[in-house]
């Protein structure tokens, strides 16, 4: 029962802190709820599909299909938070300023909920995929260990769902002035962790050779495998055996978004002085 | 300034336009098979030359999904029920390698390069 608990807890943890960030950065939006809670839900279903197809999925690409399906997902989840920070840039600050009215606040507003229901998503689909796998195995397996075993991963997915609860209501004890550039500085370091975790699933596939040479290791200081190296995986995208293209495009995301969002914000300034 | 970070984008956007993206590897790859079944890798211990880039065909014979992982391999990978997982290794210097099933960490295995 332990072995499942560990095993589920592991996944679940990683989705969770995400959700945890999402909900803290969607704080004040109305009706947040219900896409984060979509969100969850349709990554959730989604990672039984995968995990029912996972045979046939990784048979795809001359075997490389779930390398190059994770990269492809998480490619998607690093533009939607890189998009998400960037239009915060320009309008969070006259949304929080009530500088609008509010039912154009609330029409706005939608969008960088869907663009972070999607990160939810993905999130939700990449590590449940591996839990539904492992308890689709349980329920393949017989007899009275199989009860236990899912006891262990119900407690599993419990403890996960209390990570996402700890990372909200820890953020949100931060005050709202201080939040917003928190959760910009978390969800900037989110998209480039993501972003190199994508660099090591096609380094994998073998679709990215160059520069594939593990620049330095770190594990005798933080292990990726413990607890506090995954959060800071998932977090900051720690690895502690980086490749030098892990590195680059890590650098290379952390760069491009704080270049957008600086071009983003004369035309803000420009407009707040027109207005003001 | 607003020039200067267009030029910045502009040469990040041909940086990542020139990434070299290869589906194929130059070097041809060793193929190595091992056996997962009743919660045991057969063998536990295989065998690849150094320097050369390896390819690890996982067969799968248990009703159960299983993870190959290994640290010193920097790899990890899920092998669905009944079903087959190729994993790509890059080319190693000599030395015991060690792997294990991520879901049953009794089931360990070592990948020996000479």
């Amino acid at each position: 029962m332990l072995a499942a608990l560990i095993i589920v807890f592991r996944e679940v943890f990683e989705a969770g802190l995400i959700v945890g960030i999402v909900l803290a950065v969607t704080g004040s939006v109305p009706h947040r709820n219900r896409w984060i809670g979509g969100g969850v839900l349709a990554g959730a279903l989604a990672a039984c599909i995968v995990a029912a197809f996972a045979g046939a999925l990784s048979q795809l690409f001359a075997g490389m299909g779930q390398e190059l399906f994770n990269a492809a997902i998480l490619a998607v989840a690093v533009t939607m938070l890189t998009w998400h920070n960037v239009w915060m840039a320009r309008h969070g600050r006259e949304i929080a300023g009530e500088m609008r009215a509010v039912g154009q606040a609330v029409a706005d507003g939608t969008k960088p909920l869907l663009a972070l229901a999607v990160v939810v998503g993905v999130a939700v689909l990449r590590e449940g995929s591996e839990v539904a796998l492992f308890l689709y195995g349980v329920a393949a397996s017989d007899g009275g260990s199989a009860l236990s075993l899912a006891l262990g991963g119900i407690i599993g997915l419990g403890l996960g769902g209390a990570v996402c609860l700890l990372t909200y209501f820890g953020l949100m004890r931060i005050p709202p002035r201080a939040l917003f550039a928190t959760t910009t500085v978390l969800i900037t370091l989110l998209a480039a962790g993501m972003a190199a975790q994508a660099v090591a699933f096609l380094e994998r596939a073998n679709w990215l050779t160059r520069l594939d040479t593990v620049a330095w290791d770190t594990g005798w200081l933080l292990s990726e495998k413990s607890i506090a190296g995954r959060a800071m995986h998932t977090l900051i995208g720690y690895t502690d055996q980086p490749t030098e293209m892990q590195l680059l495009v890590y650098l290379g995301v952390l760069v491009v978004t704080v270049m957008l969002m600086r071009l983003t914000a004369p035309e803000q300034n420009a407009r707040a002085a027109a207005t003001g | 300034m607003a020039i200067t970070m267009r030029k910045l984008i502009l040469a990040a956007l041909c940086a990542i336009a020139v990434l070299p993206i290869s589906p194929s590897q130059a070097q041809q790859a060793t193929e190595v098979q091992v056996t997962y079944s009743k919660g045991q890798f057969q063998p536990n211990e295989l065998r690849a030359p150094a320097d050369k880039p390896i390819t690890v065909r996982v067969k799968n014979l248990d009703a159960k999904a299983m993870e190959f992982e290994s640290k010193s391999l920097r790899v990890e990978k899920v092998v669905a029920a009944n079903s087959e997982g190729v994993i790509n290794v890059r080319a190693l210097k000599p030395g015991r390698y060690e792997f294990y099933d991520d879901f049953n960490e009794k089931a360990r295995g070592a990948l020996v390069v000479q």
